[in-house]
């Protein structure tokens, strides 16, 4: 040990504060560390997410003035083509986008790691546009697959209007996504892939298992934890789509490409129906809370093991 | 790196010329290699086909059949954005709104993080449940309350208005915790022995032993504050107050087909976010990958 430094003569001690005080010191220095985060969070968060639920039902408009109205904007909800128009298209729209979406990750990760000297800048390529702002990967697609002018025409010869055509919009929407959104995959399946200990592959190589023997029997199962957590992280994520179909099509052709958010984004901005919209928002809560929770318990269970 | 090439290549010089059928052996695995190069490449063309049509003259753009490299470089449509769109001064509004944002969820989830990690308060478990909580809550499904609050409070078409409700997210909070707890507790009493106070065994001890991951954080922050669309999108509604991500929107059906014009805007609004991730990609990757709950 260190003998500590030579100190100047010690100060007169101030007397010990009592038990009671120093409590007093310990909750009062908690409280202002905690509260700058969670008076925002309670107020911006929490808030809101129980208001939605008594708002769903009133008929509100946007400043919050309405009468309780019982459960009638339920079975207006529920007995409303366009919600059921909407919510299918959301799940064409996941089934389109999370499965694509992981498999092609867990292919581009397995890809990757096979380089050598190229790894990083194939891995920053499929990353890239991962980091640009919705907007600006909606202009280069606009542009790119543009009916008359785009590239992707040019060198096929289609004369598809990608984002207008009432069957190609949605999945013209879906590969965009995918385009954007693989690179975040790909980094977690890379994770996932180091993760797994290379003595179970040697050992299994010197049981004779190679090629997709070795990728079926060691890799699927070991990285079924990675691929799950992917899997419900998409299929929230997708479940709250809006940005790029907002800014492709604005869910046309026909409402084609309506889905959830976007309707309730119509009901409650652009028509004013505070209440009615919020019973949208009520049930996209719901089937996010119900798919959290299975991610959560899989997430915990993970962390255990 | 922990993998090695089932032919080391040091193996390989120390041994006589490859046969015929070893080099054949060795042509799947180049085919692959050749396949993925070329499917990065393809990946990334779109951006490099927006760049290029930004450095064209307007007539070019459309020309048959598409010029594949600039014959000149032609700045008119960025020159013409920079004058005739704010611009400038979304640009500006972002950078302000994105580091005050960065700054603000960095300082405000250390805080928070250190005293659910370090303080032994009686409800602290009980909170952290609460903040945890928030992980599975879609914000996007309490727009019209938030936007009815954010009204009420007076601040819609304000960068308050803007800025306060990106503060509410518990990711970093959830994340400091983590690594706060896996300080050794001596480090935090010897120095509380000594007289230090709560903030000062977090700045001078905690924050230096993480500014890798403060760093990190840092950097996916500001790239998610700069990319975020919807909230931006609701709140803001005077054309001078948009950010960049949102103006752009406007440009592009202002200008009708103007494709070099909507390009060159495209281009401005990412450099800042390509750049980030250029420069600090090894950062972005260790964010990302604590921000989705797998440490890399």
């Amino acid at each position: 040990m260190i003998s500590p430094p030579a100190r100047p003569p010690a100060a007169p001690v101030p007397p010990p504060p009592g038990r009671a005080s120093q409590v007093r010191q310990k909750y009062l220095t908690a409280a202002l560390l905690v509260l700058p985060f969670v008076a925002l969070y309670l107020l911006f968060l929490i808030y809101p997410t129980l208001r939605v639920l008594q708002l769903s039902f009133t008929n509100a408009d946007l400043s919050g003035n309405g009468a309780y109205v019982g459960v009638q904007n339920y079975t207006r909800l529920f007995g409303e083509p366009t919600f059921w128009t909407a919510l299918l298209n959301t799940l064409l729209f996941i089934l389109l986008t999370a499965v694509p979406n992981t498999l092609i990750g867990l292919g581009l990760a397995l890809l990757i790691l096979r380089l050598n000297r190229l790894k990083n800048l194939v891995l920053a390529a499929f990353f890239l546009p991962y980091v640009l702002p919705v907007s600006v990967v909606t202009n280069v697609w606009n542009w790119v697959l543009d009916s008359n002018f785009g590239l992707f025409n040019f060198l096929t010869g289609s004369t598809v209007t990608w984002f207008q055509d009432p069957v190609w919009a949605l999945p013209s929407v879906a590969f965009v996504t995918i385009w954007w959104t693989v690179g975040f995959n790909i980094l977690l399946f890379i994770a996932g892939l180091r993760n797994i200990s290379p003595e179970i592959y040697e050992a299994a190589a010197l049981d004779g298992a190679a090629g997709w023997r070795l990728f079926w029997s060691i890799t699927w199962p070991n990285l079924w934890p990675v691929t799950s957590l992917i899997l419900l992280l998409q299929l929230i994520a997708q479940f709250k789509i809006f940005d790029q179909i907002y800014l492709l099509t604005q869910g046309g052709p026909f409402d084609k490409t309506l889905v959830l958010l976007l309707y309730a984004y119509r009901e409650g901005f652009q028509q004013q129906h505070g209440g009615y919209s919020s019973t949208i928002g009520v049930v996209l809560m719901a089937v996010i809370l119900l798919v959290s929770a299975i991610q959560f318990r899989l997430l915990n269970r993970g962390e255990r093991s | 790196m922990t993998s090695s090439p089932p032919l080391a290549p040091a193996v390989a010089a120390t041994r006589p010329p490859l046969t015929l059928r070893r080099r054949l052996s060795r042509l799947p695995g180049a085919v692959v290699t050749f396949l993925t190069v070329l499917l990065a490449g393809a990946w990334v063309f779109p951006l490099y086909w927006a760049f290029i049509t930004s450095l064209k003259p307007e007539n070019d753009t459309v020309a048959l059949p598409p010029k594949l490299w600039p014959e000149t470089i032609d700045f008119s449509a960025y020159t013409y954005i920079f004058q005739n769109s704010p611009v400038v001064r979304w640009y500006l509004n972002s950078v302000v709104s994105s580091l005050v944002i960065t700054v603000l969820v960095l300082l405000l989830s250390m805080l928070c993080a250190y005293a659910l990690s370090q303080i032994n308060f009686r409800g602290r478990r009980w909170l952290y449940w609460l903040i945890l909580a928030g992980f599975m809550i879609p914000f996007q499904a309490s727009l019209i309350p938030l936007f009815i609050l954010v009204n009420k409070l007076g601040l819609v078409n304000d960068v308050m208005g803007l800025i306060l409700p990106q503060l509410a997210a518990p990711v970093a909070v959830v994340i400091y915790k983590q690594f706060f707890d896996q300080i050794p507790s001596e480090l935090g009493d010897a120095a509380r022995i000594d007289g230090a106070s709560e903030a000062r065994v977090l700045f001078s001890i905690f924050l230096p032993l993480n500014w890798s991951i403060t760093f990190s954080l840092a950097i996916v922050t500001f790239i998610a504050a700069w990319n975020n669309f919807l909230w931006p999108f609701i709140v803001m509604n005077d054309t001078a107050k948009l950010t960049i991500p949102v103006g752009i929107t406007q440009v592009q059906s202002a200008y009708g087909v103007a494709y070099a014009k909507t390009m060159a805007t495209a281009v401005t609004a990412a450099v800042p976010t390509i750049f980030a991730y250029l420069i600090f990609q090894r950062r972005v990757t260790e964010g990302v990958m604590a921000t989705a709950g797998l440490k890399g």
